[in-house]
């Protein structure tokens, strides 16, 4: 297909373009992947060589950006211009970043507090950015391919990204101009194409290893729905890892070989690269040997399977820990589950297969290729998003989150594996007399200790009125929508006091740092907002017509002719200002249209009395029920 | 069992109309016959919720059939394409069910969230006093038990033991609920309670 027949992003006049479609995306740490379904048949794009895998590479020189197998071809000769994995750093702040093992991978700037920012090519970036590059790239290659628009995408994350990496996920998105239909989890993902393709039911375990991070979750498939049961992970433990402790060694040779040199973040990289190319052979073959040249100076370095067995044992042996927790959060043993999947590149490592083979006392199960099984999973979920479908997914918080309390103990209000979305509120009060404030500090994690976890917001609610210690009352409500991101809200219950924020993430984007992002990246998200916004009002309208329709052929001689007349003059208005691409006007029109029609509305009500009498009892016998249910004291959730 | 007002007749609601075109709602109040969209989910107990009685014995396979029913009516992946207002009623629905799944799915929170709509509410684990001094003691017992158990075999016996203990007493609190004995109610799911706490800890004792 001819390049020239693209439009720039957000310029293509939309009557002219096809319609557009909604992708599924796997951000991978080593290698992403786009992939699209249509009537449930899903399928990875390709590039003209046949390649699914786009390396999570991007390359920067001045003036100019690649992402890809060039970037990572580029690795060795330039790895100061290349920037990889990372996702690795995706929600990190500059303090906490320290806790990266691979850290020396990156050359960091770390002078500007909150979220981390990355030295590449002369330029600063942070990893919302490198990763918005790397989605704009996926999505250029789909517009390309499907010779469509594509302004949408499901997106897949570990299942264990806590609040901070999930957000800065969507931000890379909407830099890359794409609205996120969904953030899906990857095993989650793999199930549902595994359920849809090759029609699998009973409780799946599905073992997740990419090239950085690691998920296990287990799944119950049951007349179409996919309920998670419980998940666990680490976001540090993957293919990378295995490659470090090759790198390691391979360095340690060197030392023993040629004495020791000073290494740099680059060398890091090349020796990373080489490792990646040792072990990805070692899955073939018994033994090999790789050049390592760095600082002008040559060394050889030979490897077979049973000392690269050796090497990356501890990382595996550390799945097979979690996998078994994961199980008992479930309540099951092995033998209860119906299969295993494998997911992920790493899983090709013999020795991961056979650990997983003897643990779970079974084959697993490869039929979907582990590199592709979550972006097909992902298109699938996009499909179903914006076409509907049969199928349901139905996944869990895989962190407890909870607040901080005196001594610096955590207090639980979403336990880990509590299904999502969910709104639950807990009471908390005041410790001294008057006290007129309260810090809330959100955090996310397993452990007793505030400093042990990951520490997601904090905000002070203010204006309590004085009372004596314990007698105010704070009730905070923690939501977390579909996607997985929480909502915290405080409120005084005796005053009504309340205050309420969108956890951003305390190593996140400020508002104002994400906004000149947006601006400098091509305008086309704004385009996608506006657009967006004029849609939505352009469906409510439409939606308000039809409505009005339906209730003057069934209830018309409610009104008078001059009311008919009136009504009919307000809703011609509307469909004429509905063309129009200014969304303002098709607003006031609406609200116009609904106060034309509120006398009719409260007629047709009317119709309806007795019904509505009977009613009033309903709920009023419900609220006191309810009002029962919320007597419960916080506490007893065991 | 004793007789709970039936929930089919507690759900039409009847009275409202639809938010988006004033039309009228279907039979659960859920969605408007006449342009089709989702309504605001409204204040009802649990079991109603589901539409089953309002008893402790429940059928967990019919428990879990009504969920999947209905959150695949409700959840917001069946919305992502509508508008917005519909979009947060999908999402308040689909977390009022998860709520009211993990409530009614677990036997203790089961019996006390009955307990609390039958009136007779537990104190939380925080302020319990706990006056019954059997309970206490066999707590303490099992506990001591369990510190006991030096190697994995004893100490899975201990949690075996109590499991079995727990299904003894689920049972005797269905007899209870069933009879409307409110008090034995109430002392059978603060035992449950106990045991059920023994059974977590001694498992999460055992976590890597």
């Amino acid at each position: 297909m001819s390049l020239l027949q693209i439009h720039e992003p957000g310029k293509t006049p939309l009557p002219h373009a096809r319609k557009s479609i909604a992708v599924g995306i796997d951000l991978g740490t080593t290698n992403s992947l786009v992939a699209v379904s249509e009537n449930n048949k899903p399928l990875v794009l390709r590039d003209a060589h046949g390649h699914g895998l786009v390396p999570s590479a991007v390359l920067y020189q001045s003036g100019s950006m690649h992402v890809g197998e060039l970037a990572r071809a580029a690795l060795q000769d330039h790895p100061e211009r290349v920037v990889v994995s990372i996702k690795r750093l995706m929600g990190r702040g500059a303090e906490d970043v320290m806790r990266v093992a691979d850290q020396l991978q990156y050359e960091l700037d770390t002078s500007s507090g909150g979220m981390v920012r990355v030295k590449v090519g002369g330029r600063v970036l942070t990893p919302v950015e490198i990763s918005g590059h790397i989605l704009e790239e996926l999505r250029g290659r789909a517009e390309r391919t499907l010779n469509r628009e594509v302004r949408q995408a499901v997106i897949t994350v570990p299942a264990h990204f806590d609040d901070g990496a999930r957000t800065a996920t969507k931000d890379a998105a909407k830099l890359a101009g794409l609205q996120v239909l969904r953030l899906v989890n990857e095993p989650t993902a793999a199930a549902l194409a595994y359920g849809l393709d090759k029609g699998a039911e009973g409780t799946y375990a599905i073992y997740d290893l990419g090239g950085g991070t690691f998920d296990v979750s287990v799944l119950r498939l049951e007349m179409g729905v996919f309920q998670v049961l419980a998940t666990g992970g680490h976001v540090q433990l993957g293919g990378d890892d295995f490659d470090r402790a090759v790198a390691e060694h391979f360095l340690h040779d060197r030392t023993r070989m040629i004495g020791a040199d000073k290494v740099t973040s680059g060398d890091v990289k090349r020796t990373m690269a080489v490792a990646r190319q040792a072990r990805e052979h070692l899955t073939e073959h018994e033994t090999g040997s790789w050049p390592l040249e760095l600082a002008g100076r040559l060394t050889w370095h030979s490897l077979d399977q049973a000392t690269l067995n050796t090497l990356i044992a501890p990382k595996v042996e550390q799945t097979i820990e979690i996998a078994r927790s994961v199980l008992a959060d479930a309540r099951l043993d092995p033998p209860d589950l119906t299969g295993v999947v494998l997911v992920g590149g790493a899983t090709r490592t013999p020795l991961v297969r056979k650990r997983v083979a003897e643990f779970f006392g079974r084959a697993p199960l490869t039929d979907i290729d582990p590199d592709e099984v979550v972006a097909l999973g992902a298109a699938l979920q996009a499909e179903a998003l914006t076409r509907g479908s049969d199928a349901l997914l139905l996944d869990v918080t895989p962190l407890s989150l909870g607040l901080e309390t005196i001594g610096g103990l955590v207090e639980r209000v979403v336990p880990r594996n509590t299904p999502i979305p969910v709104s639950l509120a807990q009471e908390f009060t005041t410790y001294q007399d008057g006290q007129t404030a309260m810090a809330i500090h959100v955090v996310q994690g397993e452990r007793e200790l505030v400093a042990e976890n990951r520490s997601l917001a904090r905000f002070d609610l203010r204006g309590i009125p004085p009372m004596t210690a314990g007698a105010a009352r704070i009730r905070v409500l923690f939501s977390v929508d579909a996607d997985g991101l929480l909502t915290v809200s405080a409120e005084e219950v005796t005053s009504g006091l309340r205050q309420q924020v969108a956890v951003k993430p305390s190593y996140g984007l400020s508002d104002g740092e994400m906004a000149d992002m947006l601006r400098a990246s091509i305008e086309h998200a704004k385009d996608d907002m506006t657009e967006r916004l004029l849609r939505e009002a352009r469906v409510d309208a439409e939606r308000l017509l039809l409505a009005i329709d339906g209730a003057l052929r069934s209830d018309g001689n409610l009104l008078s002719e001059g009311e008919r007349r009136e009504i009919d003059h307000q809703m011609g208005a509307l469909r004429r200002v509905m063309v129009g691409t200014d969304r303002t006007p098709i607003l006031d029109r609406v609200d116009t249209l609904n106060i034309a029609t509120e006398a009719f509305a409260a007629r047709r009500m009317d119709r309806g009395i007795q019904q509505a009498l009977a009613g009033v009892s309903v709920s009023a016998l419900a609220d006191r029920l309810e009002a029962g249910e919320g007597t419960r004291p916080p506490g007893a959730t065991k | 069992m004793t007789a709970q007002p039936a929930p089919t007749s507690d759900r039409a609601p009847a009275s409202a109309a639809c938010w988006s075109c004033s039309g009228t709602l279907d039979r659960d109040g859920l969605f408007c016959e006449s342009c089709g969209a989702l309504q605001p989910p409204r204040i009802v107990d649990h079991f109603v919720r589901f539409g089953l009685p309002a008893a402790f014995d429940i059928a967990i396979p019919a428990l879990d059939r009504r969920y999947f029913e209905l959150q695949r009516r409700m959840h917001p992946d069946r919305f992502a394409a509508r508008l917005p207002k519909e979009r947060e009623y999908s999402l308040q629905h689909a977390a009022n069910l998860n709520d009211a799944f993990q409530t009614l799915k677990a036997p203790v929170r089961r019996a006390e969230y009955l307990l609390a709509l039958k009136g007779r509410p537990m104190r939380g684990s925080g302020q319990e006093t706990v006056d019954d001094e059997e309970i206490l003691v066999h707590a303490m017992a099992m506990r001591e038990a369990l510190a006991e158990a030096n190697t994995p075999a004893a100490a899975d016996a201990v949690v075996a033991d109590a499991c079995a203990q727990f299904e003894r007493v689920t049972k005797d609190l269905a007899a209870a609920f069933a009879a409307n004995d409110l008090a034995a109610a109430a002392r059978q799911t603060l035992r449950l309670k106990y045991l059920d706490k023994f059974v977590e800890d001694a498992r999460e004792r055992r976590r890597p």
